[in-house]
């Protein structure tokens, strides 16, 4: 019997899940064994958390509300961690988001 | 010698430069196929591990944004949803080259055609990460630029950028390009002058043009080849005028604004007209704090796509940063024919909010175009002229009106913050009767001008028509205490925000946050350095 966990976390960084908040939120998700997904919707599709290429694929700009989900050891915690970075807003400033 | 030869394109990074040419699109090295496909996989795992190996050198030795790019860059190569489909297509029998570079074209198409200026700018950053693993597998190295040379060609990649020592001048000049690249943006922040833009012919010159030495002038997006002697001292010149200039405000410009106590002041621009944004370097400034959208009603009124353009364009520019856009504000000193009407006293009459209120026909297209340019930004709405709480809220209930309406019809929209400005005394005495709004944003010129009962266009009464006035600074301290106390963010976008006489008083109201033209925003970051709270 696998966990599994889900959530849904609004974005609210200036310009988006772009490169450098991809960037934090790919490697963050590579660190759990669970299998983890995100999506722009309740009934996905849902794309591959730990893929870059496809995080970034999503386009998802200010304001979208981000469903994760996770299957697999240690399901609660990565979706509880990925919840937080996109909350703490990617521990960026609004300096930061400039070019990000 | 060749006749001098005149290039026009794009200032994506202000400045002067003059060297040799040195073309960026050279013939890339044929590539020598493998007997076995596993020998062309072995190809392509070797060639991805010398870019990666490339990429995390050069990380180490740099800082920043730069850093954030190359970070990006490998971890775009690191993931097998990239290189995936190439090693696919080399179990079908493709060549490496040809396998890695339909592979990469088909993410590049994805950010090319994405109708984000941020995603298509990023396509930039793909392209590169492409050439990076060609010509690894070319074992192709990158010719070297003489020192002080201007790059010309299609584009140029960030990671070229980065390896180019840039310290003994040199310049960039892009057929394609945009002032929203990495490139453009790393070249903004380091003083290198760069153009884009040129077009598909770009400097298309002979070689005895491209031979010797290129004037480029990114202050106004030019370049010249084969300059005469008159336009090599003109050119310098401008270069040294520049230069000055540059020196003075750059210091301030480029920092975000910070009082000598440490104190963070966030400095927005207002803006008149969309083009305004053209010349102004987004990185310098935290947002538009006032757009006004007097400029659209023109000789006629504006329709719902024009605005909706126009709104967008911005939203775009300020990439993610907010932009406060003020509902038309006509009336008073602006007229606008088949919309104000004649009035004796027209600065206490029907103007600004009360005008669009009384029009709700002409307020409702503004309103739909505001509601449809907020998915492309950051927008926040402010309501010029309210002076009772009725005002805001029949403003407020027009667009959750016409939300509804464009959200039935299937049309994407958001609502954004919808905050007011603060100018006629009423609100500042009394702004108690606005805790829900978004935010205030002050309109001191009005406001100085409704205290003082002086008119600001009337120079027989400018000498009582002052900010400084203790009247006009204890209701801004007023409005600055009561947003602090109930949350509520207030800003100032008033002329006095960019008058280093007047900044030091307003800090010490408690804003920390102004709103200025283009042209004062050095001016006022070096005024609040001077500041000592």
């Amino acid at each position: 019997m696998s966990a599994s966990a889900e959530a849904t976390v609004l974005i609210t960084h200036e310009v988006g899940l772009h490169a450098r908040p991809s960037v934090k939120f790919t490697k963050l998700a590579k660190r759990f064994s669970a299998e983890v997904e995100v999506a722009l919707a309740a009934n996905g599709p849902w794309l591959d958390a730990k893929s870059i290429v496809k995080v970034m694929a999503a386009k998802a700009p200010k304001g979208t509300v981000l469903h994760i989900r996770a299957r697999g050891d240690g399901a609660g915690e990565a979706v509880g961690a990925l919840v937080e970075l996109v909350r703490r807003d990617f521990d960026e400033g609004v300096d930061h988001a400039r070019t990000a | 010698m060749p006749e001098p030869l005149r290039l026009q394109g794009i200032s994506a990074s202000a400045g002067y430069a003059e060297g040799p040419l040195f073309n960026l699109d050279p013939v890339v090295a044929r590539y020598g196929r493998k007997a076995t496909a596993a020998d062309e996989r072995l190809a392509l795992e070797t060639a991805i591990k010398a870019a990666t190996g490339r990429l995390a050198k050069l990380i180490e030795a740099t800082k920043g944004d730069a850093a954030d790019i190359l970070e990006f860059q490998l971890a775009m190569l690191e993931d097998d949803a990239l290189t995936g489909p190439a090693f696919a297509a080399i179990a079908a029998g493709q060549p490496a080259d040809v396998a890695w570079r339909q592979a990469l074209d088909a993410e590049i198409v994805g950010y090319e055609t994405s109708d984000q200026d941020y995603f298509r700018a990023r396509a930039a950053d793909m392209r590169d990460i492409r050439d990076q693993v060609l010509r690894a597998l070319t074992a192709d190295s990158e010719a070297a630029a003489p020192a002080g040379a201007i790059f010309y060609g299609e584009d140029i990649a960030p990671t070229r950028f980065l390896e180019t020592d840039w310290s003994s001048g040199g310049g960039i000049a892009l057929k394609a390009g945009s002032a929203a690249s990495h490139v453009a943006m790393l070249a903004r922040s380091r003083g290198v002058p760069m153009i884009v833009g040129l077009g598909a012919v770009g400097l298309g010159a002979s070689p005895a043009h491209l031979a010797g030495v290129a004037l480029l002038d990114a202050e106004h997006g030019g370049i010249v080849l084969a300059p005469s002697r008159a336009e090599f001292e003109a050119f310098r010149r401008s270069s040294s005028s520049f230069a000055a200039r540059r020196d003075r405000a750059e210091t301030f410009l480029a920092r975000p604004a910070v009082t000598k106590a440490g104190t963070a002041v966030r400095v927005q621009v207002n803006i008149a007209d969309p083009s305004d944004v053209d010349n102004i370097d987004v990185s310098t400034c935290d947002g538009v704090g006032l757009m006004r959208t007097e400029f659209l009603f023109g000789k006629t009124l504006p329709d719902e796509e024009t605005q909706y353009r126009t709104y967008r364009k911005v939203l775009e520019w300020a990439e993610g940063r907010p932009v406060t856009i003020r509902t038309v504000d006509a009336g008073g000193d602006k007229p606008v024919p088949g919309f104000t009407v004649a009035e004796t006293n027209p600065f206490l009459g029907l103007r600004g909010i009360r005008l669009s209120l009384a029009r709700p026909e002409v307020f409702r297209l503004q309103i739909r175009a505001l509601l449809r340019a907020a998915v492309h930004g950051n927008l926040k709405v402010m309501f010029p002229m309210v002076s009772v709480r009725d005002e805001y809220e029949r403003a407020a209930a027009l667009f959750a009106e016409e939300q509804a309406a464009l959200s039935t019809c299937g049309v994407a929209q958001k609502m954004p913050p919808l905050g007011i400005m603060v100018e006629v005394p009423s609100v500042a005495i009394a702004p108690e009767a606005f805790t829900e709004v978004a935010f205030f944003s002050i309109g001191s010129n009005d406001l100085t001008q409704y205290v003082m009962a002086a008119a600001r266009d009337n120079a027989l009464v400018a000498h009582l028509n002052s900010i400084r006035h203790p009247a006009v600074l204890r209701l801004i301290a007023s409005v600055a205490a009561f947003g602090r106390v109930q949350r509520i963010p207030v800003s100032l976008c008033g002329d006095a925000g960019g008058d280093p006489a007047a900044i030091p008083a307003l800090i010490e109201t408690g804003l920390r946050d102004l709103s200025v033209v283009p042209a004062q925003l050095a001016m006022a970051k070096a005024a609040i350095a001077d500041v000592s709270i």
